[in-house]
């Protein structure tokens, strides 16, 4: 099954409640998928400042030294803030690469999950209620999110098989379904000079995503044509850097409901997820239609 | 009047309570409040109830029903009255996929649009959709009616064997082995009492068009035995 939530607001007195609102609509969506949960958080990006979340499994040693480690390689400032299994490391936009190959000689048990100007992305084996207490998702602002509870079906419960998966610089993606041809895919990828962490269809769907934007796709092409070489079930939820986007497939088998009133647009697998939400019983409320590309910026 | 707070009372408790119902009682008013998008609120009915749903529910509401009212003041999730057996079910709002699926009898009327797959393997069911409904609808429906004052989408109808499908607006494709039918007297006597028993004043049966199976899947043809 799993479970996805997205919330998209508009009204900026919403926005250091977003954490709070998005991690509820999670916790609401536990019976879809017990085995693991994750967040993507997009915050307040400053002018030429970026960040990287990266998760390790043993923080206390391999995120102890790491600020002073990574600002003497680098040159330049950074900072680690750490949040359980994982840290985000501030560091300048123009540096985010150069740091991701510092870290790997630096630290090699140190898994990149996402990196950009605003994202952080936080997902570990847990039930939603426990990752989001874990990295005290509730407490944390910004502008939108998108949430995501599995039921493991083709691959294993680990960490990086938890959603969202990163699919670019500030771009991330959550699945409700199953691919059946994500093995054939993954091995055009592969040619195509694309690495993979897990046997997980959702993280080929991520990569096939990143690959058509890395070729000159913008959002909604690279989406769209998702609809044509992606076989299988889906629903998804895209974050980026301004807003969120949602892609069902033809068949639309997999469930999806959207809420939108002036302060917000709301996704959830099931209605129950959005019946929290401020204003929810006047907000239009609504099925997205089959193969068809949904898109909101700021 | 007994009326379930599911804010506050367990759901096992209000169903527990409407099957308990005993023949010939006078407790036949049940309100429910705050359902929140619960699932199979009021499912598995068999006593002549009338259930009034305030808010809208998840999966499965109704399921099952025989003899009951249910009306829901809101919207459904999936499989509203999947497998009703009689009894009468109305949804104010919209309906998520699958409304009134496998149903053998009774009616039910979504006010709303219905998505995908609505009245799937209906098998005596009569359903009365005021929106539209989505795509795949009717997919192998056996017996009984769909009534649509809307549009329906893609594929209605496929594989159908001999429910009886009536469109008001404009059916986006129509599925393998279903096809436009001619509306004969009976069937605008058939719509005209459908649509009345539905409440519905402001359309005319000789409004709507009827589609029905070509019944040329029936039978296997040996034409065909190389795709097999």
């Amino acid at each position: 099954m799993c479970g996805i939530v997205g919330l998209f607001l508009k009204d900026k007195a919403l926005e250091p409640r977003l954490g709070a609102l998005l991690s509820d609509m999670l916790i609401t969506m536990t019976d879809r998928g017990p085995d693991s949960a994750g967040i993507a958080i997009y915050g307040p990006s400053e002018a030429g400042a970026g960040k990287i979340t990266v998760q390790s499994a043993d923080p206390a040693s391999d995120f102890k030294g790491l600020k002073a480690a990574l600002a003497k390689k680098l040159g330049v400032a950074v900072s680690v803030s750490v949040r359980a299994t994982h840290a985000v490391i501030a560091v300048d936009v123009a540096k985010l690469d150069e740091t991701r190959t510092v870290l790997k000689e630096l630290r090699p048990g140190v898994t990149v999950m996402g990196s950009g100007e605003s994202v952080e992305i936080y997902k570990e084996v847990g039930l939603p209620q426990d990752v989001a207490e874990r990295f005290k998702i509730g407490a944390m602002g910004g502008t939108h999110g998108i949430g995501h509870t599995r039921m493991a079906t083709e691959s294993a419960v680990t960490t990086f098989g938890a959603h969202p998966f990163s699919t670019g610089p500030d771009q991330c993606l959550v699945h409700n379904g199953s691919l059946s041809n994500h093995n054939n895919l993954r091995r055009e990828l592969v040619r195509n000079g694309l690495s993979f962490e897990t046997e997980n269809d959702t993280e080929v769907a991520a990569a096939y995503l990143s690959h058509k934007l890395a070729t000159g796709s913008n959002l909604g092409a690279a989406l769209e044509s998702g609809l044509s070489d992606l076989d299988g079930f889906y629903t998804f939820v895209v974050g980026t850097k301004s807003g969120f986007g949602v892609l069902r497939d033809p068949i639309a088998c997999k469930p999806a409901v959207m809420a939108e009133t002036d302060e917000y647009v709301a996704f959830g697998s099931e209605y129950r997820a959005l019946v929290n939400l401020p204003g929810i019983e006047t907000a239009r409320v609504w099925e997205p239609e089959p193969a068809t590309v949904y898109f909101w910026e700021h | 009047m007994p009326t379930f707070d599911l804010a506050s009372v367990p759901l096992r408790d209000l169903n527990q309570a409407l099957h308990s119902v005993g023949a010939g009682t006078n407790e036949s008013d049940f309100e429910v409040i705050n359902p929140r998008g619960a699932h199979a609120v009021a499912v598995g009915i068999d006593k002549p109830v009338h259930v009034d749903v305030h808010g809208s529910v998840g999966y499965y509401c109704a399921g099952m029903n025989a003899e009951a009212t249910v009306t829901v003041h809101g919207s459904v999730g999936p499989g509203v009255a999947e497998n009703m057996m009689s009894g009468t079910v109305v949804v104010k709002g919209d309906a998520s996929q699958y409304a009134g699926a496998t149903g053998h009898g009774g009616l039910l009327v979504i006010e709303g649009n219905a998505s995908s797959r609505c009245g799937i393997s209906m098998k005596g069911i009569d359903i009365v959709v005021k929106g539209n409904i989505g795509h795949m609808s009717a997919f192998m429906a056996q017996a009984g009616n769909l009534v649509v004052l809307g549009d329906a989408g893609d594929a209605l109808g496929d594989s159908l064997y001999e429910a009886k499908l009536f469109v008001r607006g404009e059916v986006k494709s129509l599925g393998a082995d279903c096809v436009k039918k001619k509306m004969r007297p009976k069937h605008l006597a058939l719509l005209a009492d459908l649509l009345a028993k539905a409440g519905i004043t402001d359309a005319k049966p000789e409004e709507f068009t009827r589609y029905g199976s070509a019944r040329t899947l029936y039978n296997f043809n040996i034409d065909n035995v190389d795709a097999y």
